[in-house]
């Protein structure tokens, strides 16, 4: 076992593991589980799983990468999902993600902010188009949003964390 | 913990005493929490009024077990009422009232002035054009609707089985497992002539049939599509949410009826609330032996198992869906062979949308011909839309399948936002296309939509205004698209990403006039050589956009103008003389773009202007204009 491995709880992952049975159709469901408790997929985590499953690293690399729900990179404290559905994007929802990049100092390419309390996501429909324009921050949806109400958000967040 | 019933009979008494408690409840309070209201707060209402409740001594929960047949007070979390617009909601029983916009604040006078005077709060009730409505029938959004599927949705607590029990839940099951043969039940599903509410509108008896005939098999299985990916729709996910237990049920009488004893609920990450409800409820029916070995002591058994989705819209397809829940990329395969042959793990396989399998358990408890008693011949039996956009009433809505767009957009949901002019309404997400005013009369069915070049899909409707750009429409969507192309096939990975620079180039203003016969031939080309659904219907919104309003693709490339202001590139924001200097628009440009003192004309750095608009719809007296 390589030294890495030291930084992290296997404790946890070998719960995780145990609970789905290590059954490798099952995978989705451990990373799932795993991401929720790191925030993201450790690569180390992701190694030992495919061991521990029987699963090639590479085989497990394409299914982490192909869902859009994980992540390799660590994330911020605050999650906020920006829904860019078809109702929301006719409520003007591309004004409430610009605003929230400014206000964060995130971006398309830099989707966390430095200081690392957000992390900026689009996503495709939170299926809640009747509040549109929706954002979701963690588990909590905000309706109706505008880049006023977005703005504030973040302050808000900010004096929270 | 329940007890577990091991025979029909158990069931029977169970059910009897579950109706008994149900009619005891004079009074019931529903607090609304399907994810609208929950957003604007109905949990703290909720919490907040059984507080109330309590002090004033007044008992809200019953317990089956001690029904002496006093009354009580129901206080319960119900299901989407479906008028997320007004919400958070609050509906008040026997009388049927319906409370709008309630704020936590109003629970004490709710609890005064309702619960112990019986009177109504006028304060919280529905207005329209200057008129009260009282109670929630009569309110012109639900009047036109006719709720099958939805019909619980919001009238009973989706969080117990009792209650679920109470209203007839169950029986169709247990008439399934005691009194009808696979063959009998699969006839009467093919009688009723229900089609797969996903989109697709293929007979569902004769895929159920399809999985029977593998009599050979020992392990088939069925699958619930809960994966609602299409932006603009949340059916599904109301339904999962507010009556979670008809979904199960319609699944394990699929189960019976095909022969198969596993089932699997694949439900979108993004529903959370979804996946809770349904795992209360398998546990519940789990507990009272409705799920399991030997259900009822009918010698049939069923297992329920769910998947969460994980973010990838193709995973709506049945072989990427299934391909997912084996634990691989969620890629779709070539067919033949098709899922009922072999599916998940190899095995024949019943997949169904979850619209699909609640509308079973109705079939069987009242019969096929009750089914069609509503909408058309080829099309029976009703349709939940998400009804969004730009509509004055947006929400979740139920009609009869043939009702006209007409009674839908204006009648349902109220007309346009804002006085503003009805433009199109996009159907059927990224696989569907546009109706315009012409189709307004037009008849929804699955087979009437389609001669127009559009389907209905899995029911989102988005209303648009003549303020939506429709080339900026198909823009949005080729965008999705592309994101979502699992990559398998090249006509659509390579395809629709061309199709997206052809859109991207011709909204900044760098179109050619080849650009339209351009993506027409690339869209026949995805159509036909396409893998799976995804591919073959992703050049829909275009070809439909540039059927109804080809119009406005050429004004974008020859007169490099967008006339409704909404593709940035060929935007440019001026402020005019009528700006009277209230610095409303600086302070809310997210770039700083604008400058000027108080009470002095405002200027824009074009250099700076991101051109999204902000300051326009900002602005008190309309003195920003694009040109």
């Amino acid at each position: 076992m390589r030294s890495i491995l030291q930084n992290v709880d296997l404790d946890f992952v070998n719960s995780v593991l145990d609970k789905y049975d290590r059954d490798s159709t099952r995978i989705i469901a451990i990373m799932q589980d795993v991401q929720e408790h790191y925030r993201y997929l450790p690569r180390e985590v992701l190694e030992y799983i495919a061991k521990e499953v029987h699963m090639s690293e590479a085989k497990l690399y394409g299914v982490a990468t192909f869902y859009g729900n994980f992540s390799l990179d660590t994330k911020g404290k605050y999650v906020l999902k920006v829904c860019r559905g078809t109702a929301c994007h006719v409520r003007k929802s591309s004004n409430v993600l610009a605003a929230l990049y400014e206000a964060t100092g995130t971006s398309v390419q830099k989707p966390t902010s430095d200081d690392g309390l957000f992390s900026i996501e689009i996503v495709s429909c939170l299926g809640a188009c009747g509040l549109s324009p929706v954002v979701m921050v963690n588990d909590t949806v905000h309706a109706a949003m505008n880049p006023d109400k977005a703005r504030e958000l973040i302050a808000q967040l900010r004096e929270e964390a | 913990m329940r007890n577990k019933l091991n025979t029909l009979e158990e069931f029977r008494a169970l059910q009897t005493k579950c109706i008994a408690a149900h009619k005891a409840e004079t009074r019931k309070v529903l607090v609304c929490c399907g994810t609208g209201c929950m957003a604007g707060g109905n949990l703290a209402l909720y919490e907040e009024l059984k507080k109330e409740m309590a002090a004033h001594g007044l008992p809200y929960e019953l317990s089956l077990n001690d029904n002496t047949g006093s009354s009580s007070v129901g206080v319960k979390k119900s299901g989407c009422h479906g008028f997320c617009e007004m919400g958070p909601l609050v509906r008040i029983e026997p009388e049927g009232w319906l409370y709008t916009k309630c704020k936590v604040s109003d629970v004490k006078e709710i609890v005064e002035k309702t619960i112990i005077g019986g009177e109504f709060i006028e304060r919280l009730g529905y207005v329209r054009d200057g008129a009260l409505y009282k109670r929630q029938e009569d309110i012109p959004f639900y009047k036109k609707q006719t709720r099958r599927v939805l019909e619980h949705c919001g009238h009973i607590d989706a969080e117990s089985i009792e209650e679920y029990i109470s209203i007839g839940g169950y029986t169709a099951l247990a008439k399934c497992l005691f009194e009808l043969s696979g063959e009998q039940i699969i006839q009467e599903v093919s009688d009723s002539g229900l089609r797969g509410r996903g989109g697709a509108g293929f007979p569902t008896g004769k895929k159920w049939a399809q999985v029977a005939a593998h009599t050979e098999e020992p392990i088939k299985y069925i699958v619930c599509n809960g994966d609602e990916g299409d932006p603009g729709a949340f059916m599904d996910r109301s339904c999962m949410e507010g009556d979670p237990h008809k979904v199960l049920e319609g699944m394990i009488i699929a189960g019976v009826a095909t022969g198969s004893t596993e089932g699997y609920i694949y439900v979108r990450a993004e529903y959370p609330l979804a996946v809770s409800r349904l795992t209360i409820a398998i546990q519940q029916a789990e507990e009272l032996g409705i799920l399991g070995d030997n259900i009822l002591g009918s010698g049939k058994s069923f297992h329920m198992h769910i998947n969460r989705g994980a973010g990838a819209f193709v995973c709506g397809e049945g072989s990427a869906m299934t391909a997912s829940i084996e634990g691989h990329r969620g890629m779709p395969r070539t067919k033949p062979p098709r899922s009922v042959d072999k599916g998940l793990f190899g095995k024949p396989t019943c997949l169904n949308n979850v619209e699909t399998f609640a509308n079973v358990p109705d079939i069987i408890k009242k019969g096929a011909a009750w089914f069609r008693s509503l909408g058309t011949e080829s099309s029976p039996g009703t349709k939940a839309f998400a009804l969004t956009g730009n509509v004055m009433n947006t929400g979740l809505i139920e009609v009869p399948m043939g009702t006209t767009l007409r009674e839908v957009v204006y009648e349902i949901g109220g007309g346009i936002k804002n006085g503003k002019k009805f433009k199109a309404v996009q159907i059927g997400g990224p696989s569907g296309g546009c109706l315009t005013e012409e189709h307004l009369d037009l008849p929804m069915d699955f087979d009437s939509l389609k001669k127009v070049g559009a389907i209905i899909g899995s029911g989102g409707l988005v209303v648009m205004d003549e303020d939506s750009c429709m080339v900026n429409m198909a823009q949005f969507f080729m965008n999705f698209i592309c994101e979502e192309s699992c990559g398998k096939c090249t006509p659509c990975r390579e395809g629709t990403t061309r199709m997206k620079e052809i859109l991207n180039r011709i909204t900044e203003g760098n179109g050619r006039m080849s650009d339209i016969e351009e993506l027409k031939s690339l869209a026949k080309m995805i159509q036909v050589s396409s893998l799976c659904g995804l591919g073959k219907t992703a050049p829909n919104p275009v070809l439909s956009t540039l059927l109804n309003f080809e119009d406005e693709y050429v004004e974008h490339i020859r007169d490099k103008r967008c006339r409704c202001g909404v593709c940035k590139g060929l935007a440019k924001y001026v402020i005019t003389d009528k700006c009277i200097g209230c610095t409303k628009c600086a302070r809310n440009c997210p770039v700083n773009a604008i400058t000027g003192s108080v009470r002095h004309k405002h200027v824009i750095d074009t250099t700076r202007c991101i051109k999204c608009g902000t300051c326009k719809d900002n602005c008190p007296v309309g003195a920003i204009k694009e040109g």
